[in-house]
C-alpha cells in the first residue's frame, strides 16, 4: 500500500477543481450536486472554496442506491439515505460531483438519478479523482487529480469528514 | 444476510425495525419527485395473492412495488382458482411457475403466509393474515407516529376497540412496544381480552382511560363485522357513545394535543364522528401515504431466493 496523495496534495486538487469550475462558470450560479458517500463532501468543500471566490453556489445531495446495475450480486442491497435537491435543475447545469471516477457505472447511474429530478440544460462531471478504466463512455470535465492505477488495484479515499482524515491510499495486486 | 421474508413484527428485533423505518424516509422524498419512480425492482415480479377481500392494501402494494419499477400482477383469488377447489398450495406451484420473485399474501387463516413462505423461494410478505399478524401496518403506523414524536421512547397510545379480533392491535402494540412506546387498550370488555399481554394496561372505560392513561395519540380500531359471527355488543350507537370519538370527545382531545390514528377504512359514526376527519391532529391519511413508503421498503430490503 502506498499514500497516493497527502492531505495537501488533496487540498491541492479541490483547488484545482474549485478554479476550473469558477473560471468556466463566470457569473452564473454554480450548482453542485454530490454522490454520496464522499461525491457529497468533495462537493461541500469545493463550494466552500468557491464562496471564497465569490461564486454563487447552490449544493445538492444524490443518494444512487436506487439506480445502482448490481443489485443482484448484493447480498443486502445498499443502506439508503435520502437525497437532497432543494433545488429545480429544471434548465440548469448541473454539475455531479464524486470522489473518484473508475469504470463509470456510479456515474450512468446518478446521470438516471438527477433525470427523475427534472430535465437540466447541462449536466457536466467533476471528480477529485481519476483513475482511469473505464467501462462506459463517460468522462469527467473536471478532475483534481490524475491517478495511474491497474485495473485490479484498489484506490482507498479517505476525506475529513466522512473518514477522519484526508488521504487516497493505493494498493496494488 | 437480508431476510428473504416479512412475516411478522414479533420475529424483528428493534434494530431491524429501526432500519426499516429509516429506510422508508428517502422513499417517501420520492413521492414530490417529479418522476415518482426508481429503477430498484426493475424486471421483477410481484404478485399480489389476496384470499380475503381489500382496496386500501391491495392498492398500497401496488403503488409500493409499481414506484419501485417492479411488474405487479394481482392474482384474483375468490373469483377464480379457489372457488374451483384449487389448494393453497397448488396456487403457490402455479404462482412459482410464473417465476414470481414476491408474493403479497392476505389470508383469512393465521400462519398462511408462514406456511406459503417455506414452499417458495419468493421473498413472501404477509399482508395480513387472520387475527394474527399485520406487520406492514405495523409498520406504516411506528413510521406515522415516528413523524410526530422523533423519540418515540415513552410516548402513550391507546389503541380502542376490537382488540380481540384485530391483527392490526396486534401487530401494532408489538412493534410501539419495542420502540418503547407504552401501549393500552380501550374498548367493551366482549372485545378486550383478558388473557391477551397482561402488562398491557386493559380498560373499559374511555374517561377512566384518557384521565389514567394520558395518551399521546388514540389508535382507533374498525369494528370488523365481519369476523364477528355474534353480536358483540348492542348497536353501533351504543358503541359510538361508549368508545367513539364524539364530537365533545375530540373537543377534549384537541385541548390535550392528542393525536388520532386509524387503519382504515373508517366506519362514520362508529368509530368518530365527521369532525375528527378535518381535526389537524388527525392523522389517517399520512398513515396511507406513509403506507406506501413502509412497503418500499420493505419490498427493497428483502432478498428472494429466486435465482
Amino acid at each position: 500500500m502506498s499514500i497516493a496523495l497527502d492531505q495537501s496534495a488533496i487540498s491541492t486538487a479541490l483547488s484545482r477543481l474549485a478554479d476550473q469550475l469558477f473560471l468556466d462558470a463566470g457569473t452564473d450560479t454554480i450548482d453542485l450536486v454530490g454522490i454520496r458517500r464522499r461525491g457529497d463532501e468533495v462537493s461541500e468543500r469545493v463550494a466552500a472554496l468557491l464562496k471564497e471566490k465569490g461564486a454563487n453556489v447552490r449544493l445538492g445531495v444524490l443518494d444512487i442506491s436506487l439506480y445502482r446495475d448490481d443489485f443482484e450480486h448484493l447480498h443486502e442491497n445498499p443502506l439508503l439515505q435520502s437525497s437532497e435537491i432543494d433545488f429545480s435543475i429544471d434548465g440548469s447545469r448541473v454539475i455531479l460531483v464524486d470522489d473518484v471516477i473508475f469504470t463509470g457505472r456510479t456515474i450512468r447511474a446518478a446521470l438516471d438519478a438527477i433525470f427523475d429530478y427534472g430535465r437540466p440544460a447541462a449536466v457536466e462531471l467533476a471528480v477529485l479523482i481519476d483513475r482511469g478504466h473505464r467501462e462506459l463512455p463517460i468522462e469527467p470535465r473536471y478532475v483534481g487529480a490524475t491517478l495511474e492505477t491497474d485495473r485490479l488495484d484498489h484506490v482507498r479515499v479517505g476525506l475529513m469528514k466522512t473518514d477522519g482524515e484526508d488521504v487516497v491510499e493505493l494498493t496494488q495486486k | 444476510m437480508a431476510r428473504k421474508d416479512f412475516l411478522d413484527i414479533v420475529s424483528l428485533d428493534r434494530e431491524e425495525i429501526i432500519q426499516l423505518l429509516d429506510q422508508a424516509e428517502p422513499f417517501k422524498d420520492l413521492f414530490t419527485r417529479s418522476v415518482k419512480k426508481v429503477p430498484a425492482l426493475k424486471g421483477k415480479a410481484v404478485l399480489m395473492l389476496f384470499y380475503e377481500p381489500s382496496t386500501r392494501t391491495l392498492s398500497s402494494f401496488e403503488v409500493a412495488a409499481k414506484r419501485l419499477s417492479a411488474d405487479v400482477t394481482t392474482f384474483d383469488v375468490p373469483s377464480s382458482s379457489v372457488t374451483k377447489g384449487e389448494s393453497v398450495r397448488d396456487t403457490i406451484d402455479t404462482l412459482q411457475a410464473m417465476r414470481a420473485d414476491y408474493i403479497v399474501v392476505r389470508h383469512g387463516l393465521s400462519g398462511q403466509p408462514a406456511a406459503i413462505a417455506r414452499q417458495t423461494g419468493a421473498s413472501v410478505i404477509n399482508a395480513g393474515d387472520g387475527a394474527h399478524a399485520h406487520p406492514t401496518q405495523a409498520l406504516l403506523d411506528a413510521f406515522t407516529l415516528r413523524e410526530k414524536f422523533p423519540e418515540m421512547e415513552g410516548k402513550r397510545v391507546l389503541i380502542t376497540g376490537d382488540i380481540l379480533h384485530s391483527r392490526v392491535a396486534r401487530s401494532t402494540s408489538t412493534i410501539l412496544r419495542k420502540l418503547g412506546v407504552k401501549v393500552a387498550f380501550l374498548g367493551p370488555g366482549s372485545l378486550v381480552p383478558k388473557t391477551a399481554s397482561p402488562d398491557i394496561p386493559r380498560f373499559t372505560n374511555y374517561d377512566q382511560a384518557i384521565s389514567e392513561f394520558g395518551p399521546d395519540a388514540v389508535y382507533l380500531l374498525r369494528i370488523q363485522k365481519e369476523r364477528m359471527a355474534a353480536p358483540f355488543f348492542p348497536s353501533d350507537r351504543e358503541y359510538h357513545n361508549l368508545y367513539g370519538i364524539t364530537d365533545e370527545r375530540l373537543r377534549q382531545l384537541a385541548g390535550e394535543g392528542t393525536y388520532i390514528m386509524h387503519p382504515g377504512p373508517i366506519n362514520r359514526g362508529v368509530e368518530l364522528c365527521d369532525a375528527v376527519l378535518d381535526y389537524d391532529r388527525c392523522l389517517i391519511s399520512q398513515q396511507v401515504e406513509n403506507g406506501i413508503a413502509a412497503r418500499m421498503s420493505v419490498l427493497y430490503g428483502l432478498k428472494p431466493q429466486t435465482s
